[in-house]
C-alpha cells in the first residue's frame, strides 16, 4: 500500500447499519422516494455524495412541468402526454409518459403544501411559463431558479420527518445475498475514508446523469453515472443509452464556465437566437415533423406570445434536439460569435426590469462571470452536454429494475423521455416517479417474510476493489484519465456521430479501461479527491461505453442522437425498438441486444392522429 | 493572457496544518476554484476543497479568500492584481476535516430543531392563492443557497464556541422570517425565535449581510422585522392588557403559537 495509513488489517471492523430502505442520491427523485418510503412506514436513509441539498436538482432552473391549467384552461394530462411522446420521437414508454402527465399537478400542489413559493398569476394560482415542446405555459415556476425551491422543500420535508441522512457518503457497490437478491449498499464517508455496510432489502438509485463523462457540460462533478454503473454491476439493464441532451444554450466564455446552463426560459420569455449576420435562423431549421405547429414568420412568432390561439409557437421553442443541433449548424457554417457560440437575446426584446424580475439568476450569472449585462446586450451561447435519456431498465409502475429490490429513479432511470426529453420534464420526472419508487420499495419490504442477508464475501469483495487505487504506484493519474476520456467523448460521440468516429472512440475508450486498472492516488484515505475520482472514473468508463456502443448500432438520427452517416429518422425500422445495455459475462465491458418498444394501447394513439 | 499566480493556501486537518506556497498557471476569466483545481490536477492530487455546481447556486464551496468568506467559485482572479498572492484559507467558525474543508454539521443539526411550514387546507377546487406581492417578500429569504458564509461571518460564533449550543445563526432566522411572512401558514413561532433559537443575541452589525453572495438583505428584511414581531408579542402594552382582562388577542390572529 502507498501512504495508505488505514489499512484493511488495521482498521478493524466495519461500520454497519440497517434500514428497510436506502436511497441513494438527494436530489429532486432521492428526497421524494425517501419521503414517500418513509410515509409508507420504511425505516429509510438517504446516501449522498455531497452535502444535503447541494445535488444537481438545485441548478434547474426553468420549472416544473405539470399540466395544471392555471394559464390554459385548455391544458390536461392528454396534451402534455402528447408533447412529451412526440418532444421524445415516440420512444418512450407510453405508460411513463402517460403517468407523468397524470400525477404531475398534485405532486407540485404537494410542493406548496409543504412551504414552497412558487411565482403567481393575477389570480394568486401558481404560474406557468412556456417551454420548448409545450404546447401551453405549463411550467411552474421561481424566478429562474426553480430547483433551487424544490430541493429545498424537499430537503426540509425529509428533516422535519426525520430520515436519516449519510451525507458525503458514496456508495461504491450494491450488495446482493448467495440467491441474488438485493441485501445492502457499501460505500466510504469521503471526509474519513473509512467503508461502511448499510444493509438494506431495498435499494432507490437515484444518482442523476452522466455528463462529467463529456469535457463540455452543465453537471457538477458528481455526475459520473454511479446509479447506471451500480446497476449494470447489480445485474440490471440500461435503456436507450445513446441518447444524450446537448442542451442548445451553455455559457461558452470565458472558458472558466464553459458549458455552464442558460435556461430555456430565456427563450420562453421572449428571447431568440440569431447568427453572426444577424439573422433569426431557427426558420431556416424547422423540421417537417412539427412544421404545422410552428410560426413560420417572425411576425406570427412574435404575436404568439400573446394569443397562443391563433399564432404557432416560434421556432426557438422547438425540442432541444432539434435547437442545438441548428446551432451546431450555423457556427459550421461560419456565421458564429466572436467566442465560437451564437447570440441568444432578449436585451433587445424585453426592458430591463422584466428581465430582471424573470431571470434573475441569469442577470447575476453573466454580470459575475461573463461580465455581461444581458438586459443590454446579447449572450454568446453553444450546445453543452446536459442530460441522459438512457437509463436503468424499470418497470413503470414501480420503478423496479430487473434485480429484485433494486429500483431508479429520476436521470439515471430510462424510458420516460425516449430519444429527447422535454425541459421541464425533468423536475416532474422526479416527483412523479421518485414517490412511487417510495412506496413501491417500502411495500416490497413490508412483504418479505426474510430479508437477504449482507454476505462477509461481498463486503470484502467491495473493500478491496474500493483500495485497488492505493496499492498500484506509478500508475496513470486518475485526473489525466478523465480529461482524456472527456475529450474522447466530447470529440467523437458528441452530438454529431459517425461510424467511423464512434469506432475510435470505442478504441479509446478499451485503451483508458486498459489504463484505469494502474491508476495510482497520492496521499490517505480522507477527504482524498484524486481517489474519488479514481472510483468515480470506473462509472464513467462503462457509462461511455455504453453510449457509444449503442450510438453505433442505432443507424438513423432521432432526438438525442445524431448520425451524420444516417441523418434521416427511420420509424419503419427503429421507431420501433429499444437498445438494450447488460454488463458482459467477464463483467469487463458491456454487450448490446435490440427489444421491442412497448405498444401503445389504441385509446392513446388516438392522441396523434390529428396531425 | 496567461500568468503564474501565487497562491497559499492552508493545508492541514484538526491535529493542526500550514499556510503553502503554489504557484499555478491562471488564464483569462478564471475564477479561485479554477485555480484551485488546476492545482488539484497538475500538484497536490490531494488537496481537499469542496465544490459542486462551480456557478454559485449550490453554496458548496465557501472559504475565506485574504480572510474574506467568499465562494470560491464566484471569486474572479480579475478581481486581484495579477502579482497579488491569493491566500486561502478555511471557513474559521467550523471545525476543518481537511485542508479546505470544514465540518458544516452545526447548521444541520440547527436545521433539525426548526419549524416547518404548516398550511391550512386547500381552497374547494384543490388550489391554493396568494399574491405574487405576499410571496415575494419569502421568496427573498429561500433563494438562500446555504452556503453558510453569514453563520461563518457571524461574530456570535465565530470565535465563542460556547455560544452554538443557544444560537441558530442568521442562515436560520431568516427561515423563521420566511415562515412569519408566509401568506398562508397558521403558526405562531416568535417565541421559539427568541427562544430556541437566540434571535436576541444578534446585535444587527449586518456582517451576515454584506457577505451573502445572493444579495439577500438578511438584517434589515429578516432579522429587524422579527426582532420587532417578537417585541410586539412580549412588550406590547396593548397586548399585554387584552391578554390580562382576556379579550381576543388580534396579535395571534389565525396563528396557533407553537
Amino acid at each position: 500500500m502507498t501512504g495508505n495509513e488505514m489499512s484493511y488489517y488495521a482498521e478493524g471492523g466495519i461500520e454497519r447499519h440497517r434500514y428497510d430502505v436506502v436511497v441513494v442520491g438527494a436530489g429532486g427523485a432521492g428526497l421524494r422516494a425517501a419521503i414517500a418510503a418513509h410515509e409508507a412506514g420504511a425505516e429509510t436513509a438517504i446516501v449522498c455524495k455531497s452535502l444535503l441539498g447541494k445535488a444537481h436538482t438545485v441548478m434547474a432552473e426553468g420549472g416544473i412541468a405539470a399540466a395544471m391549467g392555471n394559464r390554459w384552461p385548455e391544458d390536461n394530462w392528454e396534451v402534455h402526454f402528447r408533447d412529451t411522446m412526440r418532444g421524445g420521437k415516440m420512444l418512450n414508454h407510453w405508460r411513463m409518459a402517460q403517468l407523468h402527465a397524470q400525477e404531475a399537478p398534485e405532486r407540485v400542489m404537494e410542493l406548496e403544501d409543504w412551504g414552497a413559493l412558487f411565482d403567481r398569476t393575477e389570480d394568486g394560482l401558481i404560474s406557468q411559463r412556456d417551454f420548448g415542446g409545450h404546447k401551453y405555459a405549463r411550467l411552474a415556476h421561481v424566478g429562474d431558479r426553480t430547483g433551487l425551491e424544490m430541493i429545498r422543500t424537499l430537503q426540509q420535508r425529509a428533516v422535519q420527518v426525520g430520515i436519516d441522512v449519510f451525507m458525503e457518503c458514496t456508495v461504491t457497490d450494491l450488495l446482493k445475498d448467495d440467491a441474488g437478491a438485493l441485501s445492502g449498499v457499501f460505500g466510504y464517508w469521503r471526509e474519513t475514508g473509512r467503508f461502511v455496510t448499510i444493509e438494506a432489502p431495498a435499494v432507490v438509485l437515484a444518482t442523476g446523469g452522466i455528463g462529467k463523462s463529456f469535457k463540455v457540460t452543465s453537471n457538477s462533478w458528481e455526475y459520473t453515472g454511479d446509479g447506471h454503473a451500480l446497476a449494470l454491476r447489480a445485474g440490471a439493464s440500461l435503456i436507450n443509452m445513446e441518447f444524450v441532451q446537448f442542451h442548445p444554450t451553455g455559457m461558452v466564455w470565458p472558458p472558466s464556465v464553459k458549458g455552464l446552463l442558460v435556461t430555456e426560459s430565456v427563450r420562453g420569455d421572449g428571447g431568440v437566437l440569431k447568427n453572426s449576420e444577424g439573422k433569426r435562423f431557427m426558420f431556416d431549421y424547422i423540421p417537417d415533423f412539427f412544421r404545422a405547429e410552428t410560426a413560420d414568420t417572425e411576425e406570427e412568432a412574435d404575436r404568439w406570445y400573446d394569443d397562443k390561439k391563433n399564432n404557432r409557437r416560434p421556432p426557438e421553442l422547438l425540442p432541444r434536439d432539434e435547437v442545438a443541433r441548428a446551432i451546431n449548424s450555423e457556427i459550421k457554417a461560419g456565421r458564429g460569435s466572436p467566442h465560437g457560440g451564437i447570440f441568444l437575446d432578449i436585451a433587445s426584446r424585453r426592458d430591463a426590469d422584466f428581465i430582471r424580475k424573470r431571470l434573475p439568476s441569469m442577470y447575476h450569472q453573466f454580470k459575475e462571470l461573463a461580465d455581461v449585462d444581458i438586459t443590454q446586450e446579447p449572450m454568446e451561447i453553444g450546445p453543452t452536454c446536459h442530460y441522459v435519456m438512457g437509463g436503468i431498465e424499470v418497470d413503470p409502475d414501480t420503478e423496479l429494475s430487473s434485480v429484485t429490490g433494486l429500483y431508479a429513479v429520476g436521470e439515471c432511470s430510462g424510458g420516460m423521455h425516449g430519444s429527447n426529453r422535454l425541459g421541464g420534464n425533468s423536475l416532474s420526472d422526479l416527483l412523479v416517479f421518485g414517490r412511487r419508487a417510495g412506496e413501491a420499495s417500502a411495500a416490497y419490504v413490508a412483504g418479505l417474510a426474510r430479508r437477504p442477508e449482507v454476505t462477509d464475501e461481498s463486503v470484502r469483495a467491495g473493500e478491496w476493489s474500493a483500495l485497488t487505487p492505493f496499492q498500484v504506484e506509478g500508475g496513470d493519474n486518475p485526473y489525466t484519465i478523465h480529461q482524456e476520456l472527456q475529450q474522447t467523448m466530447n470529440d467523437l460521440v458528441g452530438i454529431i456521430r459517425t461510424a467511423e468516429e464512434l469506432e475510435q472512440a470505442l478504441v479509446r475508450i478499451e485503451e483508458l479501461k486498459e489504463r484505469a486498472q494502474q491508476m495510482s492516488v497520492e496521499g490517505h484515505r480522507q477527504y482524498n479527491p484524486g481517489w474519488h475520482l479514481a472510483l468515480d472514473l470506473r462509472n464513467m468508463l462503462v457509462v461511455s461505453e455504453s453510449i457509444a456502443k449503442a450510438a453505433l448500432a442505432r443507424q438513423e438520427s432521432r432526438g438525442g442522437h445524431t448520425r451524420d452517416d444516417f441523418p434521416a429518422t427511420d420509424h419503419e425500422v427503429w421507431g420501433h425498438k429499444n437498445l438494450v445495455v447488460r454488463l458482459d459475462d467477464a463483467g469487463t465491458g458491456v454487450t448490446l441486444a435490440e427489444q421491442a418498444l412497448p405498444e401503445m394501447p389504441d385509446e392513446l394513439k388516438t392522441y396523434f392522429e390529428e396531425t | 493572457m496567461a500568468y503564474d499566480l501565487k497562491l497559499r493556501v492552508w493545508r492541514g486537518d484538526i491535529e493542526g496544518g500550514e499556510l503553502t506556497d503554489y504557484t499555478v498557471e491562471v488564464s483569462e476569466g478564471e475564477v479561485v476554484l479554477d485555480a484551485l483545481h488546476r492545482l488539484q490536477a497538475t500538484q497536490t492530487g490531494d488537496l481537499a476543497i469542496r465544490w459542486n455546481c462551480k456557478a454559485g447556486k449550490c453554496g458548496s464551496c465557501s472559504a475565506e479568500i485574504n480572510g474574506r468568506p467568499r465562494l470560491l467559485c464566484m471569486t474572479r482572479l480579475s478581481d486581484f492584481e495579477p502579482s497579488e498572492t491569493i491566500t486561502v484559507t478555511p471557513m474559521r467558525t467550523f471545525p476543518v476535516i481537511r485542508d479546505l474543508v470544514t465540518d458544516v454539521s452545526f447548521n444541520y443539526r440547527k436545521a433539525r430543531e426548526l419549524p416547518y411550514a404548516e398550511l391550512g387546507p386547500r381552497d374547494a377546487d384543490g388550489k391554493r392563492r396568494m399574491a405574487q406581492v405576499d410571496v415575494e417578500r419569502g421568496q427573498e429569504f429561500r433563494k438562500c443557497i446555504e452556503c453558510f458564509l453569514c453563520q461563518d461571518v457571524c461574530h456570535v460564533v465565530r470565535d465563542h464556541e460556547d455560544n452554538k449550543q443557544h444560537f441558530a445563526g442568521p442562515r436560520f432566522f431568516i427561515r423563521y422570517a420566511e415562515l412569519d411572512m408566509h401568506p398562508l401558514d397558521t403558526h405562531d413561532r416568535r417565541a421559539l425565535a427568541q427562544g430556541a433559537a437566540g434571535l436576541g443575541m444578534c446585535n444587527i452589525t449586518k456582517c451576515c449581510t454584506e457577505v451573502c453572495p445572493e444579495g439577500i438583505r438578511i438584517t434589515d428584511n429578516a432579522i429587524i422585522p422579527m426582532k420587532e414581531r417578537v417585541v410586539d408579542r412580549k412588550y406590547d402594552p396593548l397586548v399585554w392588557l387584552g391578554n390580562k382582562i382576556g379579550m381576543r388577542n388580534k396579535d395571534n390572529e389565525g396563528r396557533t403559537e407553537v
